[in-house]
């Protein structure tokens, strides 16, 4: 009887069989990391427009965050500070033939001004456009202007990117790679742009996906399916070792995992008791069982960052015996249940942290039982990442495990400013002030002394490692999986590019 | 079919009533505040801070009674739009139109994909119970519904992608890029259709009225496709409707793991950047899909079985 149906079914069947295609065509770089496209507003996704080299900002930065002639060729400030002069690079052009122009450079730093982003931050009373320069004036002097102006949401876009009310509604950048499609929130795709003023990129087409799941980049790169993945986890990086189509990369990137102090909680408001707190925490167990490569931070800022890292500081280390002799200095006795004890008044708090990246949770439960093991006890928090700022700003935070980005701008002054300014920051410190440390960091913001300068900076990661407004417990790296298709990746630890321009086929 | 399809309509209804009011209060009793959420969905958490928070709680008037917000939604529903996303501000409907047809496509090829590898080998094993493809096909499909989509997911990417090299391990833009997740999704849909279609077509075959056709002297080949095909049918499109479920469930999961930009995945990702608007767009549409779908299988099988019209 089966003979009758058998041979239609067998044909549906081999139908499907058949389906499966050729690979995706050749020559097309394309280049894997989770960052979402959420739509055409710098302020949105600027970075991901700016790492693949399609918009350019007017300052860039070098891999130790030092500021670099972008569509500026060179600046100067007035003697009082409060003036900066930037000549503009002549013959650009943007994707739409359009030539850059003074006035189209205030235009867009205008628009980037008028929303939430760094640039609304600065001193700035003025932007305009004289004799072909772009001229910016402040209300004080200010070194950090410069990093601002090279962060993504300072790109300059084409005047005929803009709508009337400011809204961006294409993106027509002036750099070697224009945009050909956007399929937010997940790809793009971006071919060489004939007219750009510098050197010719060797890759004529790329394309980037952003995909969220950790395992599904790490197969990508194995199947070969993707030149460039990035932000790797940890077991991926252990199996794609072994891989001999890929190489594996990786940098430290000015991001520290840190245990945010409420300085003016009744427990935490010694100094020495947050010194404790950190000689409790056994970082390099951190890294290496949780990141799962030798990243624990002896200090607030890892030494990719060469300015900020200070080697002349004594080293943040686990001396759980000198923790709990310095908390018993303090009054601290351990009571019956192994918990510290003062006037009756147990050692106990609250840590907050988020999922955001999935190993804060598993660092706090390590941090909970070390600090348990000297008698404090932790209860985790795992919450969404606004709780910590709100429970900053009505003043019931504790303590809080993040991940803070030092790099929001080439030089960490920026960050560092919003963190540790005298009221405190949402991602820096609370409750904690230093005369000296902001008499410094006011001094450095001002260039008051540029000679002085890297001084200023040691004053400042001192008083730091000292006083512990937070307390480091780990450095991030970024990783890649590069397929040897590819030559000329590199990482920029600062995240502001991918390198399309300077990558080639090795075949 | 006039009485179906308006239930069905009255179905949808409920739907939107009750999709949109859940959504709206099971984000809104979430911890933390809404507008931190918000910010650090759009601008990245690290970037927020108390000045853009406030920002965006001023410009989406998020201090708005509760019961506000929800009434303007429903009157925005009324028009035919669902509001503006919260993180990227582009009309949902706008959004949505993008990522409804990849996840259309992802479901249209999966259902095409399980029955061309279900339904015919569950009536080959129906043909022939107890036969070696009958045993064979029972170890399979269980062993195929007992996978989560993740795991079997997996599984094929290991072999196909990695393994053989010839699909895309994710990724979407090309025609290789749909077989993968619609062939986990199929996989599982045909593991329990094949088994329906196996039952169906013994339950046929053992008939009287199948018996009989066979002693008035029609050959087997006219028996099958003239009377067996059809009374398989009926089972099979009605378990169709069932398996909707496990098809809309699965996409959501599906689309996460081969980075498919569908309506599961932008749920997800809703909901993260607490996009309330976005969350209530995307759970309505996935509501209405599956009232479409239910109706689109009454009707099918409206047609297919002769009985309901001649009761």
């Amino acid at each position: 009887m089966q003979k009758f149906v058998r041979p239609p079914l067998l044909v549906l069947m081999l139908a499907a069989a058949a389906l499966p295609a050729s690979a995706a065509p050749e020559r097309i770089a394309t280049l894997v990391a989770p960052f979402e496209i959420k739509g055409t507003d710098p302020t949105l996704s600027g970075d991901i427009f700016l790492k693949m080299s399609i918009v350019e900002t007017l300052v860039n930065a070098d891999s130790s965050g030092q500021p670099l002639p972008g569509l500026a060729t060179n600046w100067s400030v007035s003697d009082n500070g409060r003036l900066w002069r930037f000549t503009l690079r002549p013959g650009v052009k943007f994707h739409d033939g359009s030539a850059l122009s003074a006035e189209s450079v205030v235009n867009a730093l205008e628009v980037s001004r008028s929303k939430p982003g760094l640039l609304d931050k600065a001193p700035v009373t003025a932007i305009r456009a004289e004799n072909g320069q772009v001229l910016i004036t402040l209300s004080q002097p200010f070194t950090p202007l410069l990093s601002m102006l090279a962060e993504n949401r300072a790109q300059i876009l084409a005047p005929a990117s803009y709508d009337n009310s400011h809204k961006v509604v294409q993106i027509i950048g002036s750099g070697p790679y224009r945009l050909t499609s956007l399929q937010a929130p997940q790809k793009l795709t971006v071919t060489r742009f004939h007219d750009y003023w510098g050197h010719a990129p060797a890759i004529e087409q790329a394309s980037y996906m952003a995909v969220g799941r950790a395992e599904t980049r790490a197969l990508l790169a194995e199947s070969g399916n993707a030149d460039m993945v990035l932000n790797l986890d940890p077991a991926s990086r252990s199996r794609l070792k072994n891989n001999r189509k890929i190489e594996l990369m990786a940098v430290s990137i000015p991001r520290s995992v840190l245990l945010k102090v409420n300085a003016g909680h009744p427990l935490l408001n010694d100094a020495r008791v947050r010194q404790a707190l950190s000689m409790a925490l056994d970082r390099q167990g951190i890294a290496r069982a949780i990141l799962r490569y030798p990243a624990a931070a002896d200090q607030l800022f890892p030494p990719s960052v060469a300015q900020w890292h200070n080697p002349g500081l004594t080293p943040l280390v686990y001396q759980p015996q000198q923790a709990q002799a310095l908390l018993e200095e303090l009054g601290w006795k351990t009571g019956a249940d192994g918990i510290l004890q003062r006037n009756g008044q147990p050692f106990t708090l609250t840590l907050t942290t988020y999922p955001d990246r999935p190993e804060l949770p598993l660092i706090a439960a390590a941090i909970q039982q070390q600090l348990r093991d000297v008698g404090i006890q932790l209860t985790i928090n795992t919450t969404n990442s606004g709780e910590i700022a709100a429970k900053h700003h009505d003043g019931t935070l504790e303590l809080a495990l993040v991940a803070r980005n030092f790099a929001l701008t080439p030089d960490l002054l920026g960050t560092l400013l919003q963190d540790y300014a005298p009221q405190g920051g949402d991602w820096g410190a609370m409750n904690w002030s230093n005369a000296t440390f902001n008499q410094t960091l006011a001094d450095l913001v001002q260039g008051r002394n540029v000679a002085k300068s890297q001084t200023e900076r040691q004053q400042l990661t001192r008083i730091l490692q000292t006083e512990l407004p937070a307390i480091p417990v780990a450095w991030y790296q970024q990783t890649a999986a590069v397929s040897k298709r590819l030559s000329g990746a590199t990482l920029d630890p600062f995240e502001r590019t991918f390198g399309l321009e300077n990558m080639r086929w090795s075949e | 079919m006039i009485r179906i399809l308006g239930y069905r309509l009255l179905q949808a209804g409920m739907v939107a009533l009750l999709v949109g009011s859940l959504t709206f209060v099971l984000m809104r009793s979430l911890p933390g505040d809404i507008a931190w959420r918000i910010a650090a969905g759009r601008y990245g958490y690290d970037r927020v801070d108390a000045s853009a928070a406030s920002a965006v709680q001023q410009e989406l008037g998020l201090d708005r009674p509760a019961w506000q917000a929800l009434a303007d939604w429903f009157i925005q529903l009324l028009h035919v739009n669902p509001g503006n996303s919260l993180v990227s501000g582009a009309p949902v409907m706008e959004e949505i139109n993008h990522q409804l047809g990849q996840t259309l496509l992802l479901a249209a090829v999966a259902l095409l994909l399980s029955l061309l590898l279900g339904p015919p080998l569950g009536i080959l094993a129906g043909l022939a119970p107890g036969g070696k493809l009958d045993r064979l096909l029972l170890a399979i499909s269980t062993s195929l519904r007992a996978l989560p989509h993740f795991v079997l997911g997996l599984i094929l990417v290991l072999i196909f992608a990695l393994g053989l090299g010839w699909l895309p391990a994710a990724g979407y833009g090309e025609v290789q890029h749909v077989l993968l997740p619609a062939l986990t999704l199929a996989l599982g849909l045909a593991a329990v259709s094949s088994r329906v279609a196996r039952n169906a077509m013994r339950q046929v075959t053992d008939s009287a009225w199948y018996q009989f056709g066979r002693t008035k002297g029609l050959t087997e080949s006219q028996l099958f496709w003239q009377h067996g095909l059809r009374n398989v049918s009926v089972p099979l499109v009605t378990y169709l409707s069932v398996q909707f479920i496990y098809l809309i469930e699965g996409v959501i999961v599906v689309e996460t793991l081969f980075a498919w930009p569908g309506i599961g995945h932008a749920l997800v990702h809703a909901i993260f950047a607490r996009d309330v608007p976005m969350i209530q767009g995307t759970a309505l549409i996935m509501g209405l899909m599956f009232v479409l779908l239910n109706t689109l299988s009454d009707g099918l099988c409206y047609w297919l079985d002769p009985r309901r019209k001649n009761p």
